[in-house]
């Protein structure tokens, strides 16, 4: 199956990425502001709207296919994940964004989240985490933070959270990122990237559930804290933060620690970020303090990691086409005839 | 051949030549072997090599292999007897046997499991290595006791060989261990049987070189014991006799020998190639379906993706996704896998896409009996799946029959765009037998139509509006324009846009019900496979008891009696005429591999009184079993 050679298009706005259909979350769900950088982020993308397919499981964010004018597949509960590795196994041209709850991608899917990572399918994974389960109506989830007290946890919740980027880097993910649904402008750029690596792309986004789980995340995103709990990540810059910029990690040993840049340490002492770098992305990714303890890292938003390496689908198509080169194609009547055969006058 | 070795062998045979001793060979009309052995003797390779020597001659021919879930049980012990049942004949033949006419014991085991299914009087050739103290004891044989020493079988002709050291013999400038010797024992006692039946062993000797060309010493211990084997027989005289059958009688044409899996595979090839749709087939290992994907992932050059997924719920909505994007998707799996796959098909029902989803079944409950037969799997093929999800199931009933079998079910995926539950069991997945295989020209025309713009007058696509067959377009991400959402929430009838609206859904259901009922206008008619329109008995087989069921009914006629057979390949749904059919029948009888499951919806679909006969050991029903209850049925 080839796609068409597609004439030139007219240049398309994020309204041409809107469904006519309602839009049906809760008012105020971080969901929303996702949906809205995707559709505006899309147009700028070059890709023929017919060619963008977007998968998703169960879960409310998962209803984000039917709000995006592509084509796209509302699946069942975490098998969103296999569903595009056989779609991209068998149209590689297409471009194929999943999108995933906490629960979806990391607990009942969590099997083939880590598989289509280390595959490496050249797709685009979006991971809308709430830290809660919305539409079951607020149960805790794989990504909920311990002693949490939600409706299946009245005494506090047991479970050891995952850390689904460390979780990623485990999966030897070829891009690892994350984001937040309050700063549209770092989302956007961060999807853009994630759709610029070839390969499988891991992207967390912060999401809020204002229903369920409301301020989850806003230690991160508000004003107020936002400068000194998150931690933007830029290629080869120092690991600044703070609303003075006034403070920096640096590496002690393999252990990260906070420092005030002054006196005591320079800009030039601090962890200059290297997004190739496999060793130090392991470190990163730990950085997952619970931010209302004290002494605690701020959490990295951003790039983590990013590596080239082969795609699932090419070495697929590629074996096929060196069968061809070195058999020939098919034949039929060769193969079911086989090597051995007898006539009966 | 070592060239002393040689010399010898060659004065043998002059000085037989000289005194007249030359064999005599007698024409059989059908033979049953039954090789058996420790489950590392080789047993299932000698069996499918004599197997396909044996095609090659034109006889038809069934097989049986038995073997046990273990990989290598303990060595020596009962449950670790591996079998491979082989009949070849000068008339047709539809069973592998129920008894066998030479037993092939490579240990003390492999004889205590297998001599009550040999006939009184037939042949055992017992390797006398395998009938030590410690292998005597391992088959619990009384302690002193050894059937080869003691006149218990007397009733048979026991050819007692040493093959071990003989193999070793042979072998003894080879530089290898022992143990790897040991291996080409299985080779020796081909060899013995090839000459037993006037066999050319160039088949095995090409097969030889193929799989261990590249590592001489294998390759030549493998040769030497092959040939030692066939040497000792002629040199020996053990017999003085050795056998032919004659060429079947079978309808003119070139055969090739097949097994099932294997039809499977080619199946979906051809389906593939002459459909130009693009096969993708996404599974997981399991026993006995394995094969399948073993045989696609060779066929690259056809352009077929094999992905061998994480598990089994991956390997079906990876085909989902494929067929989703405009492949042929296809999982293959066994009852465990189903059990998982079911949620998945209830969104390709859904979805209404094409899907061939292959249960090679097994002996169930849970992991069950991995290694044998069963059609406990029709009921779970037929509902289930949550909620109201009819789906069509087709059955396969012997090895050959898979290729046409799967190439049905692909066409009604594809033309009537919904998911296939296509059954074969383990008894025909690893059975043989001779194949009039077809020409790609003369395999059915299959129409595949993607939607590919906006019909005349169409304003926005409707992804569920459907033809006259109740089917819906099938749109493929790449078409420009027509891009449209689908997914597992009940759909709006036409648009396709989520509804939670009562009237909707009892319509959805209702119309998802009518479109699989639909397929029976687009197969063909139910017909008798023998016997008379209307008679005193039906049996009605689906799947794997095609043989028995065919020899028996057989047997019957000839002696007179109105019993008919008919074969069911589509189950679901039925052929129309088949309520016509069985009301001709003053009784139904179904017999089947499980404890009642086609005749539960016989039952509930023509309110007939039918009865069942069914054997739920993990093996095939055998005709004397069912000779003796259509008897009764008769009386």
């Amino acid at each position: 199956m080839n796609t068409t050679a597609i004439p030139a298009q007219p240049t398309l706005t994020a309204k041409d990425f809107a469904t006519d259909q309602e839009v049906r979350w809760c008012p105020g769900c971080g969901d929303y502001s996702i949906l809205a950088q995707v559709q505006k982020v899309m147009p700028g993308l070059g890709i023929p709207k017919e060619n963008i397919v977007i998968i998703s499981g169960i879960g409310c964010s998962s209803r984000f296919p039917y709000y995006m004018n592509t084509y796209g597949m509302h699946s069942i509960h975490g098998r969103a994940t296999a569903i595009a590795s056989g779609l991209k196994a068998s149209r590689p041209e297409l471009s194929v964004w999943i999108v995933a709850g906490d629960g979806d991608a990391l607990s009942i899917g969590g099997n083939h989240t880590i598989h289509l990572l280390r595959r490496n399918f050249d797709v685009n994974m979006m991971l809308f985490n709430n830290q809660i389960y919305g539409l079951t109506k607020g149960q805790y989830s794989p990504t909920s933070e311990e002693k949490k007290v939600t409706k299946s946890s009245p005494l506090g919740s047991i479970d050891h959270p995952f850390n689904p980027l460390a979780l990623a880097m485990g999966a030897d993910a070829s891009f690892i990122a994350r984001s937040m649904d309050r700063d549209p402008k770092h989302l956007q750029e961060i999807l853009i990237r994630s759709y610029k690596h070839k390969g499988a792309s891991f992207t967390e986004i912060y999401q809020n559930c204002n229903i369920f789980n409301d301020g989850a995340f806003e230690i991160f995103t508000e004003k107020s804290s936002k400068p000194e709990q998150a931690l933007f990540l830029e290629q080869g810059k120092p690991l600044i933060f703070g609303a003075a910029k006034n403070k920096g990690i640096k590496l002690d040993g393999l252990k990260p620690v906070v420092v005030e840049i002054g006196d005591s340490a320079g800009v030039d002492d601090l962890w200059i970020h290297d997004e190739k770098d496999f060793y130090k992305a392991q470190v990163l990714v730990r950085m997952f303090d619970d931010p209302y303890k004290d002494e605690h890292l701020p959490r990295p938003f951003g790039v983590f990691y990013e590596t080239d390496r082969a795609c699932y689908e090419d070495v697929m198509t590629m074996q096929i086409e060196e069968a061809i080169a070195v058999k020939g194609k098919g034949d039929l009547d060769k193969l079911l005839r086989g090597n051995e055969v007898w006539t009966i006058n | 051949m070592p060239a002393k070795a040689f010399v010898n062998l060659t004065l043998q045979r002059l000085f037989k030549y000289f005194i007249n001793m030359a064999t005599t060979t007698e024409v059989l009309q059908e033979v049953v072997i039954k090789f058996a052995g420790d489950s590392g003797d080789g047993m299932q390779l000698t069996g499918s090599q004599f197997t396909n020597n044996t095609a090659l001659l034109g006889n038809d021919l069934a097989t049986f292999p038995d073997f046990p879930a273990e990989i290598r049980a303990p060595q020596g012990t009962l449950p670790g007897v591996s079998g491979f049942q082989l009949r070849f004949s000068s008339d047709m033949v539809y069973t592998p046997g129920d008894e066998c006419d030479v037993l092939v014991a490579m240990n003390a085991a492999a004889l205590k499991v297998n001599l009550k299914s040999l006939k009184k009087g037939g042949k055992i050739i017992a390797n006398t290595d395998g009938f030590d103290a410690k292998n005597l004891r391992l088959a619990n044989y009384p302690d002193g006791i050894n059937p080869l020493e003691d006149g218990s079988l007397s009733a048979y002709e026991l050819i007692k060989v040493d093959v071990t050291k003989m193999t070793r013999e042979a072998l003894k400038d080879i530089t290898m261990g022992t143990k790897e010797k040991d291996r080409a024992k299985n080779m020796f006692v081909l060899g013995f049987l090839y000459w037993m039946y006037n066999r050319n062993m160039d088949s095995s000797i090409a097969f030889i070189k193929e799989k261990f060309g590249k590592k001489p010493e294998i390759y030549e211990s493998n040769i030497r014991a092959l040939q030692a084997g066939y040497n000792f027989g002629d040199t020996i005289e053990i017999t003085g006799v050795t056998y032919t059958v004659a060429k079947a009688r079978m309808q003119p044409g070139t055969y090739r020998s097949i097994m099932g899996n294997q039809a499977l595979a080619y199946g979906l090839i051809a389906f593939s190639d002459k459909s130009e749709l693009p096969l993708f087939l996404g599974t997981y290992p399991i026993t006995p379906a394995s094969d399948i994907l073993h045989e696609l992932s060779r066929y690259k050059a056809f352009g077929i993706r094999t992905f061998q997924a994480e598990d089994e719920i991956a390997g079906i909505t990876s085909a989902i996704g494929a067929s989703y994007g405009g492949s042929l998707g296809v999982t293959t799996t066994s009852g465990p896998g189903m059990a998982l796959k079911g949620e998945a098909m209830g969104l390709a029902v859904m979805l209404e896409i094409p899907l061939v989803i292959v249960d090679v079944q097994r002996g169930g409950p849970s992991t069950g009996l991995p290694t044998k037969t069963e059609q406990s799997d029709l009921l779970q093929a037929y509902y289930g799946r949550n909620g109201e999800c009819p789906m069509p199931v087709i059955a396969a009933s012997t090895p050959s029959d898979c290729f046409d079998g799967v190439y049905e079910a692909c066409r009604i995926a594809v033309e009537h765009m919904t998911p296939v539950i296509f059954l074969s069991d383990g008894y025909i997945a690893n059975g043989a037998e001779p194949w009039r295989f077809p020409k790609s020209e003369d395999l059915p025309a299959v129409k595949v139509s993607f939607k590919t713009d906006l019909g005349h007058g169409e304003e926005k696509f409707q992804p569920y509006l459907r033809d006259e067959k109740l089917v819906r377009p099938w749109a493929v991400p790449g078409t420009p324009g027509l891009e449209h959402r689908i997914g597992g929430i009940e759909k709006q009838n036409i648009t396709g846009n989520v509804s939670y609206d009562p009237e909707n859904h009892q319509l959805m259901v209702k119309i998802r019900e009518e479109k699989v009922e639909k397929i029976a206008e687009y197969i063909p008619e139910q017909h008798l496979d023998s016997g008379p329109e209307k008679g005193k008995i039906l049996v009605i087989g689906w799947g794997s008891t095609y043989g028995v069921i065919k020899s028996t009914v057989a047997e019957l006629q000839a002696q007179g009696h109105e019993v008919s057979h008919a074969h069911l390949r589509y189950i679901r749904p039925f052929p129309r005429n088949l309520g016509d059919i069985i009301r001709n029948f003053d009784q139904v009888l179904i017999p089947e591999i499980n404890n009642g499951q086609l005749i539960k919806i016989i039952r509930d679909k023509y309110l007939v009184d039918a009865k069942g006969y069914n054997k739920i050991m993990g093996i095939p029903i055998t005709k004397s079993e069912l000779l003796e209850v259509l008897k009764k049925m008769l009386a």
